[in-house]
Order: structure tokens, then C-alpha cells, then sequence
């Protein structure tokens, strides 16, 4: 798999690009079915995540509880805008660690490409103040702990 | 929307690349300062000074404001100090997640591969 790719576009729009080994209607369906959300979408691990529930609709609802044990536990919630089966997902999240950061309009495009998926991901930032603030609450949460640790086992 | 990052990154280094410059920025870092404050420890004009100043706002590293009839300096954090740190969250989140979502398709593919 070629590593994921990370850019910048102006100065609030965070660009990921990944290849996946899989077909656009797979990739697609993994980020939006519970059931195979919670196999993924916990990044570290040692997290779970105790409650995973997407009401995939466009205006439907999703919330995702993660819970890392002495590491800590946040939420994130929001809504779907655009569902486009097999291609393409517009939704607004945000994160609580406990009290609401300010939303994030996320727009996921899946493409074939090979004898695979381009997964594109267009995020756009919130200011930088509370950019600043949801660092700090990360690293509160002891999630910048974990990175440091999980660099150490990885590399 | 900007379509190529690429040349703010060039003016950037470009800007750091010179010890004048990252001594200035340096000085910054205690706080805000008139072009006179910033020049006095260097063995310089205070129009040489001024242009230093004029290529760290040019790559975005710093801001000039008015208060009454001084012009000050104030570093611009934004550039350097906050977006990296939140772009190597975002990398180090998703490459986490999507290498799990790695084993999560593999697993899909023979049960649910063509399934609507």
C-alpha cells in the first residue's frame, strides 16, 4: 500500500489521500455500518469503542464513544449531509472531550482506481484558536502520550 | 483555495534561511517589538533591518501593527508553531485507523464483495 498522503490546501483545508486493496463500494460501506466501524475506527490500540451508532442517512445521525482505559475517553458526534452509495460522504463532525469542539466538515470521495479504491479526504480546520484548544484537551487526555509510546513500539 | 502550498513553503525557508532573520524571530519570541528595538543588537541600518523584517511578513512568520505612532513586530505563530503540530495528529490519526480498515476489508472481501 502506498502510505497515506497529507496536505495542506489555503489555509484551513487538510487533504488525506490512501490507497485501499479493496473495492469503493467496501471502503464505502466500512465507514458507514456500525458493525464494521467499530473493528476500525479506534486508532490506538487498547481503545474500543463501547458505543458505535450511524444512522446512515443523509441528515442521519452517528455517534462514536472511545474509551482507552487510564488513557482516557472521548466522543465524537455528527451528521451526515451527502451519501452517494459507493462513492462519496459529506458529514459534519465534532469531538467532545467532554464539552463540544467546534465542527468539522469532513468530505470523503471514494474512487476506483487499480485494482482498488483512492480514498480522498478533504477535512476542513477550525480556527486556529480552537485548533489550539483541542490540542491541549488531547494532550490533557494523555492521547499525546500514547502517540509517543505507540512511535516508540512501531518503529 | 489555494492550489499549490508548495511556493509558501519556499518563502518560508527561504526566510529562515538567513541568521539575521531567525534572530529576529528569536527576539520575538519574548514579545512584541518596534523595528529600533529589533535593530539595536545588530551591526546594521535600520533600513537593512526593515527589510529582514519585510521578507519574514512576506513568508507569513510575522505581522506589523500600529500602536499610537510606533509600528511593532509580533511573531504570526499560525505559520510554524500551530499547524504542524495539528497536521501530525490528523497523519498519525488516519494512518492508524486506515491501516486497521486495512484488515477489516480484507476480511469482507470474499462474503460481501458485489453485495448492494
Amino acid at each position: 500500500m502506498p502510505p497515506l498522503q497529507l496536505s495542506l490546501e489555503g489555509d484551513t483545508d487538510v487533504v488525506v489521500t490512501r490507497q485501499f486493496n479493496a473495492t469503493p463500494e467496501n471502503v464505502y460501506r466500512a465507514h458507514l455500518e456500525p458493525d464494521l466501524i467499530c473493528q476500525w475506527m479506534a486508532a490506538w490500540p487498547g481503545w474500543t469503542m463501547p458505543v458505535c451508532e450511524s444512522d446512515a442517512r443523509e441528515g442521519g445521525a452517528f455517534r462514536f464513544e472511545f474509551e482507552g482505559g487510564e488513557e482516557g475517553s472521548f466522543t465524537t458526534t455528527g451528521e451526515y449531509i451527502t451519501l452517494t452509495p459507493s462513492s462519496l460522504i459529506v458529514h459534519i463532525e465534532r469531538m467532545h472531550m467532554p464539552d463540544p469542539a467546534p465542527d468539522s466538515h469532513v468530505r470523503t470521495t471514494f474512487e476506483a482506481s487499480g485494482t482498488g479504491t483512492l480514498l480522498t479526504l478533504r477535512m476542513t480546520l477550525p480556527d486556529a484558536e480552537s485548533r489550539q484548544g483541542m490540542m491541549d484537551m488531547g494532550a490533557a487526555d494523555g492521547m499525546e502520550l500514547s502517540y509517543s509510546k505507540l512511535d516508540e513500539i512501531m518503529s | 483555495m489555494n492550489d499549490s502550498p508548495a511556493p509558501n513553503l519556499d518563502r518560508i525557508f527561504a526566510a529562515l534561511a538567513d541568521s539575521t532573520r531567525r534572530a529576529i524571530l528569536l527576539k520575538l519570541t519574548d514579545g512584541d517589538e518596534g523595528v529600533m528595538d529589533l535593530a539595536a543588537p545588530f551591526d546594521m541600518s535600520q533600513p537593512a533591518i526593515s527589510r529582514h523584517i519585510k521578507v519574514l511578513e512576506t513568508a507569513g512568520l510575522v505581522t506589523r501593527y500600529r500602536q499610537g505612532t510606533h509600528r511593532l513586530c509580533r511573531l504570526a505563530p499560525d505559520t510554524l508553531g500551530q499547524i504542524e503540530p495539528w497536521l501530525d495528529m490528523i497523519a498519525d490519526r488516519y494512518r492508524r485507523k486506515y491501516n486497521r480498515l486495512d484488515a477489516v476489508l480484507e476480511t469482507m472481501k470474499p462474503s460481501q464483495k458485489g453485495d448492494n
